[in-house]
Order: structure tokens, then C-alpha cells, then sequence
């Protein structure tokens, strides 16, 4: 069977990380194509090398058969390949007319033609089924219609092949079943679509035929989907059971350690009261938007609380900003390592300082290099950071190792509690299970640990307890005795809503 | 169904390959780092060679200590410049600052009949208009490009409204002349004044929390914040550092020319910034050094050292050194994209 989107052996590779190794697989003509793998697999790299942000080091790609070389996104766009990624490529700032024609607005000499070009937006989006006024802005559409006006605009501009990115991550289940209608429609046209989820549901609800990567390697591709079973899916993209990952196992708890009562800020809707005792682990789950995040960032001082008391073994403290925390021995590691972890262009070694060098920097003030030189190599090995020099730019680190430097920054500072904020997420596999031993080793030392994950099967596998959050406020907390997918996954859900509608 | 994600494999599998710099032959190893450590100081150390070959003058001691002095203003406002560039901003507003503190250097130290009070105001009169640019900047959360364009002018207003007449002022007092031309070992006392700020910065930026801090914050301001850093804090004592500065060099110019002038300074701002980017200082932050900043006044200055021994028209000297600074940015941007 020909197909008219085909990889072939392509491989890609970043300083640290072989994201892709020899990917082949094909696409067909009026099929939906499932790409499926966790985190790291390779899947937005395919992707970028579809849409021309990437160039393969090696393989070809080919459409109808005839080998591409996009040099960039344009070149992909004229040959008609569509990306519409999770984070939409519009401008909020102009209307949906001139989104739908962005890069090629019909004009005359460069003049716009703007009655032409409302006529064609117009029709456009009354092709996908969309009343969507053209003149307004952008901006002040739904976040679902700006999801239209995006397939729009690759119908506008021809687009044969067109790659979803994980597109219902923010979209309501009526506006997630809106869109499988469309793509439903595009498969009968004749549409080659990949389509990129983590959700099974919806992978079975709109897909044809899917591939399933794991660690940049093509793992098998299934023609039909409907023969395969969830399970046979997962077991491929996971590549193992689940208890090897974690390597759970019970501790002694001790006393209370971080005690914190009717807390309140930005992103909680009501106070939250919630204890962790030394030695313990206590995963807060929830879904996006639930409030996890902020109600830690909160405890570290990261935003100003507007009310209640936080104690560490008793004793009251005030913390308005970081240092505060910090110097109480409470350290946050951020959910955003690029954006809020790393100093990207500075070394290694200045990474790991950046906190604890206050411990011995000559009055406070000036820099010992032997001393920082000899506190960043102890947690380089510690945590065994795969670097070639202490002097490494950290950009140039994988995400796993990346990590274990803003861990390594931490430990310096000896803290009582840690809190992890997605400690994994878009980590290397192997990584994983190396930042729970770090984990666990904290918590044997007594150290109070909170882990924030998005990722239910993390925090069930690493906890000794669990906290829901629900809405901005704690909806329960389940011990390990009594974790349960579905218990864990109602207390999380809105009320009203229903298991199965988005996230 | 809700986001879940499935959970991952626990032994580092064999795939991952971790990036390890391929092995170099010894002797290209060795240039290349010297290349990525030192590129503009080798660019430096030719060019010097060849001026002092080619150029008729260039070699003498006179000569080379009228280009140290005609840096000297240059240099020291990019001392603290690197530090606003390295923390992510930058200060549109030195070349005003400097022309006010020059008069208000003169006019207190006229009124006063006392140099050190003189020196003393014009250098305050800079540190405020430095802190206001901080406050304004890391508190209420304005832009450094607006915030140092709109000190600019009114820095530039305040020297020609403090300017009796908005002419130049006349420095009276003889003391305060000394500050421009007193000489130890027949160096005069600015350049002993720019060679003390070299120092001085230099040994801020590389050996003191200060310093480092200032990188992190320009590296990534908010895991900077997020490690405890107080980047507020540091901001406004970096632009009020520099603002101080700024008007520590106006108030030596004025006393070179024995007199503060308002029109002093025009477009200094550009020089600086354009000597720190030679010197290889980044323009998103997070990196620079003191050794490049010192070597891309050098550059500046030695370039229109030797126009003018050539008898260079003036207006040819602009091009040259703005092709010399585009230049440099290219061979910059060249020399961190290999290690990508």
C-alpha cells in the first residue's frame, strides 16, 4: 500500500539526547494516524521535522513519493503541510480574516484587498461548519474557535497533510467533539491527518491507524486500530510494568514537619490547610488549573499569600519571598525548569552556587572558586549529572540532567522540605526513576517532600499520601492504603462534570 | 478522560547517548579555545600589531596615551554599562547624565568654592537620576527602553536648565582641574581613574555574589528570583551604580575641559553599548566579562586613533565603526553557534 506521507529512517539528535533514531512509518490518504508515546518519545520532534522547524540529520521524508527537504516551516506550508500545534501560531492582536491569510493576504500590489479577503475567510470557515464573524478579533474568540480559525487556515493555504498537537488539551468535550467532527470531515476529504494525544479515548474515538514511539524509536505501527487493545498500547509505550519505575517503599514517618493552616493567594479559591511530616512524601494531584502549583508556590513565597499561617516543626514562620523560605529550609524546584529553573547560558557550576554559595562565601559577599568549584562537583556526583566539564553551559544538558542541577542547587542548602513541582515532566526515561531515587533518599533522611504532578500513576507510585485539589481549594487526601485511579480521578473532576470530559 | 500519563521505564536504556565533545586533535583544541575564550582579544592583539606596523605615529608613547585618554569616559560608563547589559538591561540615559553632572559639578562646586563638594553633587545628581531608572525599571515594572529614553531627555533638560545662560559653565576652582590632569608616572589622572574602574568592576563582576547574581538574573530573571535571588534589590543598585558612574566620568570630562557642558556626551550611549557588544557582552544578558569590555574600548578607541593618524574625515570613522560593530556581532554570533 503506497502512502502518501512516508518517514523514512529519520533520525535527529540534540547536545545530550538522541531524540529520534531511524523512524519509519507511513501515512494513508483519508486516514487519521495516531502518534502515541509518553513524554521524550520523539513524537513534537517528528513533528518539527514535518513542519520544517527541524531539519533530520538523517532519512528522507516523502510525499506521494517524492522525497522533501523543507529548509524551513514555509517551504513545509507550500508543500502542503499543516502543524497546528498546541500553542496556536496566531496573532490575538488582528482579526480572523487576517489570521486565515496570514503570510499570503490577498492584495493588489500590496495593497490589501480587504473585501476579498473577508468573501474568502468567510467561506473558509463556513466550509468547516463555523459561523465565526471574520471581522472580529482574534483574540476575543473562545479558545475552541481559535482552534477552528487554525485548521482554516491550512485549508485556506492547501494543506494536504495536517498534524495535530495534542489539540484538545484546553478545549471543553463539546468543543473536543466539534472538532472530531471536523477532522471526521477532513478524513473524507481525502486529508492525510497525524494526530498527536496522550488521551486514549480520544485516540480510539477519532483514529484510524496509529505508531507508537518510545525513547526516539519507532516501537510498531498498526494499520488498524480497532484490532489493537488499550492495554497491548500502553504496555508498548510504556516498555515496562509500571512498579519497576517507581521502587516504592514505606518508610518510617516522623512528627509533623511543615504545617500549613488556611493559606490563601492568587489561584486558590478557598484556604488551604494541609501537613507533612518528616521523613514523609505526599503528592498533590489535580487537574491542570486545580491550583497545585500556586498553593506551593504560595508556601515558598514564589507569590504573596493574603492570609494564614505556615510552621515548620512548630515553629511559626514568615515567608514573603523566596529567601525567606529558603533560608527555613524550604526549597521549591519549578514546574518550568527553562523558564523558571535554569540560568541557560551560565555554567554548571554557577547553577548549582547560584543559592547555597551564602554558606561559605567570605562575607557573604565575595566568591570562593575553590570552595564553589568543589561544592558543585559533590553534587555532580552525587546525583551523577552527566556534564563533560563543571564549566558546561547548562543549556546544553539534557532535561534529566538539568534537573539534577537545580536538585544539586538544593541540597546545598540542606533543606527540611522540598517541594517538587513536575519533577519529571519532559524528562528522559531513563532519568525518571533516578530523580524518584533522589526523592527517596531525601525522605529517608527525614526530609518532608511534596510532589505535584499532573500525571496520576507519578504521584501514585511515589506517595505516601496524596492530596486532590479541585478548583483552587483541596478537594481530600487519600493515604496509600486507599489509592484507587478512580476514586483519586472523581475527587479531582469538577463537580457536575463527568469522567470523560476534558481535562 | 483526563490527562494521564503513562509512567516510564526505570534503567537508563541504551539508546540515550550523552553528549561528549568528540576528541580534538591537540593543536586545533588549543586555538579553538583560545577562539572561544579570547576571539575579540585576538582580534585586538592583530589589529594593535598591525597599527603599529602600518601606521606612521601609531607606536609612540605619546600617541598611545592620547588614545587611552580619548577612552577614558568611554571606558569607565561601560564598566557599569556591562553590568546593566549582563543583568538584561541597558541605560539609554549615561550620555545625559554625564553632561548634567558636569554642570552641576561645576555650578555646587562655583557656589561652594570647593572641588570635593562639586565632585561630590555631580556625582550624587547621577546616582539619583540611576536610582529613579532602577526604581522605575525592577519595581513598577517599566521597560528599560523607555524608562532610560525618557531620563535621557530629561537628564539632557536639566543640564541646559542648570546651565546659567544653557552654556557651558567655567570650573573655577583649581582643585577640582587636578581631577582631569594630574599625573603620577606621566600617566594623567583619568586613565589612572579608568584603570581603577577596570579594576574595581572587574573584580565585582567575577568575585562577588553581587556579580554573579547580576548574571543569573540577566541568564533567567525569574529562576534567579526562584533561587533567592533579590532581583529588585540588584537592579536598582546596578542602574543607580551606573548612574553614578555615568556622572563620575561627566564630572572628570568637565574638569579636563574645565568647564561642565551640556551638549557633552551626545550619543555616548550608543559608543558604550557598541564597545560592550565588541567586548562580547550579550545583549539578552547573562553574559560578558570585564577582559571584553576592556578590549572592545580598546577596539573603539584605537580604531579612531588611527583614522585620525591617517587623516581620516570624520564622517568616514562613523561608517568604520559601525561596520567594525556589526562585524563583531557576526564573528560573536559565528564563534557560540558551533557550540550548539
Amino acid at each position: 500500500m503506497a502512502h502518501y506521507l512516508q518517514f523514512e529512517s529519520i533520525s535527529k539528535g540534540f547536545p545530550g539526547v538522541r531524540a529520534l533514531s531511524s523512524v519509519s512509518f507511513g501515512v494513508a490518504e483519508g486516514s487519521v494516524h495516531a502518534l502515541l508515546g509518553e513524554n521524550g518519545a520523539g513524537k513534537s520532534t517528528l513533528l518539527k521535522i514535518l513542519s520544517g522547524v527541524y531539519r533530520a540529520d538523517e532519512g528522507r521524508l516523502l510525499l506521494d513519493g517524492r522525497p522533501q527537504t523543507f529548509r524551513d516551516t514555509l517551504t513545509a506550508l507550500r508543500a502542503g503541510v499543516a502543524v497546528i500545534y498546541q500553542e496556536l501560531q496566531l496573532v490575538p492582536q488582528l482579526s480572523v480574516a487576517e489570521n486565515l491569510f496570514l503570510g499570503h493576504l490577498p492584495n493588489t500590489a500590496g495593497w490589501v484587498d480587504r473585501k476579498t479577503l473577508r468573501q474568502r475567510a468567510a467561506e473558509q470557515l463556513r466550509m468547516l461548519g463555523e459561523d465565526i464573524d471574520p471581522r472580529v478579533k482574534l483574540g476575543s474568540l473562545p479558545i475552541g474557535q481559535r482552534q477552528m480559525v487554525e485548521i482554516a487556515k491550512a485549508l485556506a493555504r492547501d494543506a494536504k497533510v495536517i498534524a495535530f498537537d495534542e489539540p484538545t488539551s484546553s478545549l471543553s468535550s463539546r468543543e473536543t467533539d466539534r472538532l472530531f467532527a471536523v477532522i471526521r470531515s477532513l478524513r473524507q476529504q481525502g486529508k492525510v491527518i497525524l494526530y498527536v494525544s496522550h488521551r486514549m479515548d480520544e485516540i480510539y474515538a477519532v483514529c484510524d491507524a496509529a505508531t507508537v514511539l518510545r525513547d526516539g524509536q519507532h516501537v510498531q505501527t498498526y494499520p488498524r486500530l480497532v484490532e489493537v487493545t488499550r492495554d497491548e498500547l500502553v504496555r508498548k509505550m510504556v516498555g515496562r510494568s509500571i512498579a519497576d519505575v517507581y521502587n516504592y517503599a514505606p518508610r518510617k514517618l516522623g512528627p509533623p514537619l511543615l504545617e500549613v493552616k488556611d493559606l490563601s493567594g492568587s489561584g486558590l479559591s478557598a484556604p488551604a490547610s494541609f501537613t507533612v511530616r518528616e521523613g514523609e512524601i505526599v503528592g498533590f494531584f489535580g487537574l491542570v488549573g486545580a491550583g497545585r502549583s500556586e498553593l506551593i508556590r504560595l508556601v515558598y513565597g514564589a507569590t504573596r499569600t493574603t492570609g494564614g499561617t505556615i510552621a515548620l516543626s512548630g515553629k511559626p514562620l514568615r515567608i514573603r519571598k523566596p529567601p525567606d523560605a529558603i533560608k527555613s529550609g524550604i526549597v521549591l524546584l519549578p514546574e518550568d525548569r527553562k523558564k523558571e529553573g535554569i540560568v541557560p547560558v551560565r555554567s554548571v557550576q554557577e547553577n548549582v552556587n547560584v543559592s547555597a554559595r551564602r554558606h561559605f562565601s567570605p562575607m557573604r559577599f565575595f566568591i570562593s572558586y575553590p570552595r564553589e568549584r568543589e561544592n558543585a562537583s559533590r553534587y555532580v556526583n552525587a546525583l551523577s549529572v552527566k556534564t563533560p566539564k563543571l564549566g558546561q553551559e547548562v543549556r546544553l544538558l539534557s532535561g534529566g540532567n538539568q534537573q539534577k542541577v537545580i536538585i544539586g542547587r538544593w541540597l546545598g542548602e540542606n533543606p527540611r522540605v522540598v517541594l517538587f513541582d513536575e519533577p519529571t515532566r519532559g524528562i528522559d526515561v531513563g532519568a525518571k526513576s533516578e530523580i524518584y531515587r533522589i526523592i527517596y533518599g531525601l525522605a529517608e533522611r527525614g526530609v518532608g517532600v511534596v510532589v505535584v504532578s499532573s500525571e496520576l500513576p507519578e504521584v501514585m507510585g511515589v506517595s505516601d499520601r496524596i492530596v486532590v485539589m479541585r478548583d483552587g481549594t483541596i478537594a481530600g487526601s487519600v493515604d496509600r492504603a486507599d489509592f484507587a485511579q478512580e476514586r483519586l480521578l472523581a475527587m479531582a473532576l469538577p463537580e457536575g462534570a463527568s469522567v470523560g470530559a476534558g481535562a | 478522560m483526563t490527562t494521564i500519563q503513562t509512567p516510564s521505564q526505570p534503567a537508563a536504556p541504551a539508546t540515550l547517548s550523552y553528549a561528549t565533545p568528540p576528541p580534538a586533535p591537540p593543536a586545533p583544541a588549543l586555538l579553538r579555545a583560545l577562539w572561544d575564550n579570547a576571539g575579540m582579544l585576538v582580534v585586538f592583539a592583530l589589529m594593535f600589531a598591525a597599527a603599529a606596523i602600518f601606521v606612521d605615529h601609531f607606536f609612540t608613547w605619546v600617541n598611545l596615551r592620547g588614545l587611552l585618554l580619548s577612552v577614558t569616559t568611554i571606558g569607565m560608563v561601560a564598566c557599569t554599562m556591562l553590568f546593566c547589559l549582563a543583568a538584561g538591561d541597558f541605560d539609554l540615559s549615561v550620555g545625559s547624565v554625564l553632561a548634567m553632572a558636569g554642570i552641576v559639578g561645576a555650578v555646587v562646586s562655583n557656589a561652594t568654592e570647593s572641588a570635593a563638594v562639586g565632585i561630590f553633587a555631580g556625582v550624587a545628581s547621577g546616582a539619583v537620576v540611576g536610582f529613579v531608572n532602577g526604581f522605575v525599571i525592577a519595581q513598577l515594572g517599566i521597560n528599560a527602553l523607555i524608562t532610560t529614553l525618557a531620563t535621557m531627555q530629561i537628564a539632557r533638560g536639566l543640564a541646559y536648565t542648570f546651565a546659567p545662560g544653557a552654556v557651558s559653565v567655567g570650573i573655577k576652582d583649581a582643585d577640582f582641574h587636578l581631577l582631569g590632569r594630574y599625573s603620577v608616572l606621566g600617566i594623567t589622572s583619568p586613565i589612572w581613574l579608568l584603570i581603577f574602574a577596570f579594576i574595581i568592576f572587574g573584580i565585582l563582576l567575577r568575585y562577588t555574589t553581587f556579580g554573579r547574581n547580576t548574571l543569573a538574573i540577566g541568564g533567567n530573571s525569574e529562576a534567579a528570583r526562584l533561587a533567592g535571588i533579590r532581583v529588585r534589590r540588584t537592579k536598582i543598585i546596578i542602574f543607580t551604580l551606573q548612574g553614578a558612574m555615568a556622572a563620575f566620568a561627566g564630572v572628570v570630562l568637565a574638569a579636563r575641559l574645565t568647564s561642565g557642558q551640556p551638549n557633552n556626551g551626545m550619543g555616548l550611549e550608543l559608543q558604550v553599548i557598541s564597545a560592550c557588544v565588541l567586548g562580547g557582552v550579550s545583549l539578552t544578558g547573562g553574559v560578558g566579562t570585564m577582559l571584553g569590555v576592556v578590549v572592545g574600548v580598546l577596539i573603539m578607541g584605537m580604531v579612531e586613533n588611527v583614522m585620525r593618524l591617517m587623516n581620516v574625515p570624520t564622517f568616514y570613522q562613523y561608517i568604520a565603526s559601525g561596520t567594525i560593530l556589526l562585524a563583531a556581532v557576526l564573528i560573536d554570533r559565528a564563534r557560540t553557534r558551533h557550540s550548539v
